[in-house]
């Protein structure tokens, strides 16, 4: 492959924004600038799919790998993908279209501005799941905080300062620490290029540090509990596509790096600090299923849900068997399409009577048929009903945390239970119940381009429900490679004694 | 008397010094046309300083004035700013009525000072070039005379300034005593023992140093001197004297006590973690964006510092690349200042700034840029100059030093995002005039876009940064 489709992908969106943002633009022309970036965004999406047409799923190698000199003699510009991030990067590409059909009924001002923050956000996120150097990976994961600030600052709700700010400081305080720890690699093994650390490997007693740093920096993006605290906040103030792209997209970038990163380079500092990782995440599904079960807030319940299903994710991850960690990255794909869906759900609500408690809505199903049949798929996904793809992640993860630790899925499963609870009652109250406001009755139901949007996303939920062969087939051989690589297996075997 | 075309550049601004002041006294009505010459008097000095022969490594004047490639490039980055600020601020000195005969003048007679200062190989040499860049500087300080915050701070500058000239020359004499010479290579040869005497020479002449890039804890005189100075000569205060102080710094450092390091290592480690400790928490309370502006900058100095704190090579190179991309983030900050005016009048508040992102998209996207990249946010050039320090620093196994300095940035994001959030998310104020002239709009593209654009080629300064040789 000579063509660099990889580099494409990353640069067609700020190609997209930069043309956007040059042509002049008088009211009229808002329109048009929707349909270039909607343009740009779905031929990102095609060649993306291209490319999973085309990637090899029985090779163990990154492929498409592009490595260009960029400060010279010591970080390269490295791309390439396997199995695991070819995933995500589909996932991006696939929201990213979405979240701009959805821009008409949500942003009102500076459309143009939103579409080039989307646009150019979206660069980031692609170069995060494509960067196979450690430095070009910070780049692209802190980079991304720019636009997202300034998507939560302008177009956001009402405490969208604060919002705002806590979404950027936590974040960036999390990933300074990443930054000297990336330095240190490199002075440790002199390179940065995760390629080859993996074949070179770091040295045991550097690991347990270096895995904090990272880990300092992952958890916060995760969330993790105990600090997930500014996820509902920027959940809550930021616009529709915002919060989508955020629950979507963002959430992942953690877990992918956990993965990628936190396995693959530090493997003994991994199962070192396994318990540590079990505790966090136990606590993240019950504790804050138990949150969400009080929330007043749509926003904020799903918020909560999140930080309940990224703890599946970590857990999954942690057990360091095949169908853990397999089950974490279909759990992430699939909370990636549930929650946008979820979020595209309350976003349509929200536009027509603006408000986002639960209480002043109830009786929907009368008079928005349509919307109660997407949001009950969704509701079911988001609960994990067999049948949609929420079922298989948790179920994968939660098989692998059976083979390790009986306790541990016992208490993650009992988080399952209470995600039914809090989905079910939300949707109760929402959809069902007696149709008692006055403005509630002059609702509308979905127009057209809501329903193309919210189908688009019920159709992959179920069909991956109902046949998760592709994906699982994609990052099948990633992923045993991962842990042969690592002998992650070994060295659980070692730790359990056997 | 065979070397003297090395110092032709300094040749040249001396006599454009003398002929200026002449044509200017006997010329009326010339103040803008000797603003011009000096202008165009510098892009000659520049294309002097080019057309040396780059291989040279020579000393002059027995040993006591050094033409090498630090002096070389620090001279062309110190000119370039030079000329920047010259182009961005020719429309505020006219506005202020400031512009007189002597305002371009004594910019060049405290460049010249700063062209000695940085070549300088001697101790006297060196005291002499940062008297003459010093005395303009007190005039320039105070160059708005009418106003009360100007000729505070023009006097305000001179008190503090002359103390820390004094403690200087009184560590300068200390070395004298304790090494028997002023030349710097002899010095080094001559201090193979370290003496109490010698020590407390160090650290007045650190002192020194430090006062002059207000570093932590003799910064006090800088917010007062660049809230109170007019923007035209605040720009200058926060780009060329740094150049010049860090690279008499690199000099001490690297030459007379490279062998005494031990001694000098803590207090830069010190005098850079105060900074970037003190400045990004004391910036937060700020309103003025000058006075702000000054504290982010004695932040900055301390990353610069960190990079010299390593005792390397590397760290220099760091540190240099550092001050590289500061002028430039900077001179674009106060491109943006100079652009908020309004009938005749100039506006520093931050408050001023509210809602800019509805009436001037274009302003208020160069300010955004600017303000992330002097956070240190990827991919701009900002993030750049803090990661090479850090990758020199942590080179050094100076953890605690490298986790400070990122935590600093932390807290320094927040008031850069405060100025953000003013701008973009704040309701809008009334519309600032749209016309600027050539020279700071260009200043504005070139050094927004060197900002933006930085990412794509690093290598490209650091490769020319790289060829200096420190020793």
């Amino acid at each position: 492959m000579n063509f660099p489709i990889l580099s494409s992908l990353i640069l067609l969106p700020t190609i997209g924004a930069l043309f956007i943002f040059f042509v002049r633009s008088s009211n009229s022309q808002y329109q048009s600038s929707k349909y270039v970036a909607l343009f740009i965004t779905l031929a990102n999406f095609f060649l993306s799919l291209y490319l999973w047409i085309v990637f090899d799923k029985s090779i163990v190698d990154f492929q498409f790998v592009e490595e260009r000199e960029w400060i010279s003699g010591f970080v390269n510009y490295k791309v390439g993908v396997d199995g695991i991030s070819i995933l995500f990067i589909l996932l991006t590409t696939f929201i990213t279209p979405i979240c701009v059909l959805t821009v008409n009924a949500t942003i009102k001002n500076r459309l143009k501005d939103f579409l080039i923050a989307i646009l150019i956000l979206e660069t980031f996120m692609i170069g995060v799941f494509c960067s196979l150097d450690l430095v070009v990976f910070y780049l692209f994961f802190e980079a991304g905080l720019i636009p997202m600030f300034l998507i939560i600052g302008i177009w956001g709700g009402e405490r969208r300062v604060y919002s705002a700010f806590k979404l950027f400081l936590y974040t960036l305080l999390g990933s300074v620490l990443m930054l000297v720890a990336i330095i240190s690699i490199y002075w440790i093994t002199g390179t940065t290029d995760v390629i080859k650390l993996y074949e070179l490997g770091i040295d045991a007693k550097y690991q347990n540090l270096l895995w904090l740093a990272f880990f300092s920096s992952f958890a916060v993006k995760t969330p993790m509990w105990p600090v997930h605290t500014w996820l509902p906040d920027a959940h809550v103030e930021a616009p529709t596509a915002g919060s989508v792209l955020l629950a979507a997209i963002l959430l992942k970038m953690a877990g992918y790096g956990f993965i990628r990163f936190s396995l693959g380079l530090f493997p003994d500092a991994s199962l070192y600090f396994v318990p540590l990782v079990y505790t966090l995440s136990l606590i993240a599904i019950i504790y804050t299923s138990l949150v969400a079960l009080m929330q007043e807030d749509m926003k904020k319940l799903i918020a909560y849900s999140s930080v309940a299903h990224m703890g599946f994710v970590t857990l999954g991850i942690f057990t360091m068997t095949q169908q853990g960690i397999e089950g974490s990255i279909f759990q992430m794909i699939s909370h990636g399409l549930v929650s946008a869906a979820l979020f595209l759900c309350v976003g349509v609500v929200y536009d027509r009577l603006h408000t986002r408690l639960i209480n002043r809505y109830g009786g929907l199903v009368s008079i928005m048929p349509k919307y109660a049949i997407v949001f009950m798929v969704f509701t079911l996904g988001a609960l994990g009903l067999p049948g949609t793809s929420g079922f298989i992640g948790e179920f994968l993860v939660l098989m692998g945390a059976f083979k390790k630790n009986i306790l541990v899925a016992t208490i993650a499963s009992l988080g399952v239970i209470l995600g039914a609870a809090y989905m079910l009652w939300l949707y109760k109250r929402i959809i069902f119940g007696k149709l008692i406001n006055e403005d509630v009755k002059k609702m509308v139901d979905l127009k057209r381009f809501e329903i193309v949007t919210l189908w688009l996303l019920v159709l992959p939920i179920i069909f991956f429900g109902f046949y998760p062969e592709p994906l699982i087939n994609s990052i099948e051989v990633s992923v045993a490679n991962m842990i042969d690589m690592n002998d992650l297996d070994k060295i659980n075997k070692l730790a359990l004694g056997d | 008397m065979e070397n003297l075309q090395l110092i032709i550049p300094e040749l040249f601004i001396s006599i454009m010094i003398m002929f200026l002041l002449i044509f200017g006294v006997f010329k009326k009505n010339s103040s803008q046309l000797v603003y011009n010459l000096t202008t165009i008097s510098l892009v000659a000095a520049l294309a002097l300083i080019i057309n040396l022969d780059t291989q040279i490594q020579s000393s002059l004047f027995s040993n006591s004035y050094n033409i090498d490639s630090l002096a070389r490039f620090m001279k062309i980055l110190l000119i370039l700013s030079g000329i920047f600020v010259m182009l961005s601020s020719s429309k505020y000195i006219q506005i202020s009525k400031i512009s007189k005969i002597e305002y371009p003048i004594l910019i060049l007679c405290s460049i010249l000072g700063m062209m000695v200062m940085i070549s300088s190989n001697d101790l006297i040499v060196f005291y002499m070039g940062l008297e003459l860049q010093s005395l303009a500087l007190y005039v320039l300080a105070s160059f708005n005379r009418d106003n009360l915050l100007s000729t505070e701070s023009g006097l305000k500058y001179f008190v503090l300034s002359a103390l820390s000239s004094g403690l200087l020359l009184y560590g300068c004499s200390l070395i004298y005593g304790f090494s028997e010479t002023t030349n710097f290579n002899q010095i080094m040869v001559n201090t193979k023992e370290i003496e109490y005497g010698l020590t407390f020479g160090i650290v007045f002449i650190l002192v020194g140093l430090a006062f002059k890039i207000s570093a932590v804890p003799f910064h006090m005189w800088a917010p007062d001197v660049y809230q109170g100075s007019p923007t035209s000569v605040t720009v200058f205060f926060a780009l060329l004297p740094k150049i010049a102080a860090l690279t008499v710094f690199i000099r001490f450092l690297y030459i007379p006590f490279y062998e005494l390091g031990d001694q000098w290592q803590m207090i830069i480690i010190f005098l850079s973690i105060a900074s970037m400790v003190f400045g990004a928490v004391a910036a937060i309370g700020q309103k003025n964006l000058k006075r702000l502006i000054a504290y982010s900058s004695i932040s900055h100095m301390g990353y610069a510092l960190a990079g010299l704190s390593t005792g390397t090579t590397q760290g220099v190179l760091s540190s240099i690349t550092y001050i590289t991309i500061y002028l430039v983030m900077n001179l674009a900050f106060f491109s943006c200042l100079f652009m908020l005016k309004r009938n005749d009048e100039y506006y520093e508040n931050i408050d001023d700034l509210s809602g800019l992102s509805k009436n001037h998209p274009l302003l208020s996207l160069s300010l955004l840029v600017v303000l992330f990249s002097l956070a240190g946010i990827p991919p701009l050039a900002g993030f750049f100059a803090k990661f090479y320090i850090f990758v020199a620093v942590i080179n050094e196994k100076m953890y605690f030093l490298a986790i400070v300095g990122l935590l600093a940035t932390v807290i320094a994001a927040f008031y850069y995002l405060r100025i953000i959030k003013i701008i973009y998310f704040d309701p809008e104020k009334e519309k600032f005039e749209t016309k600027h002239n050539l020279g700071l709009k260009f200043t504005l593209v070139a050094s927004t876009f060197f900002i933006l654009a930085y990412f794509i080629y690093p290598s490209g300064i650091v490769d020319i940064i790289s060829q200096i040789n420190i020793n």
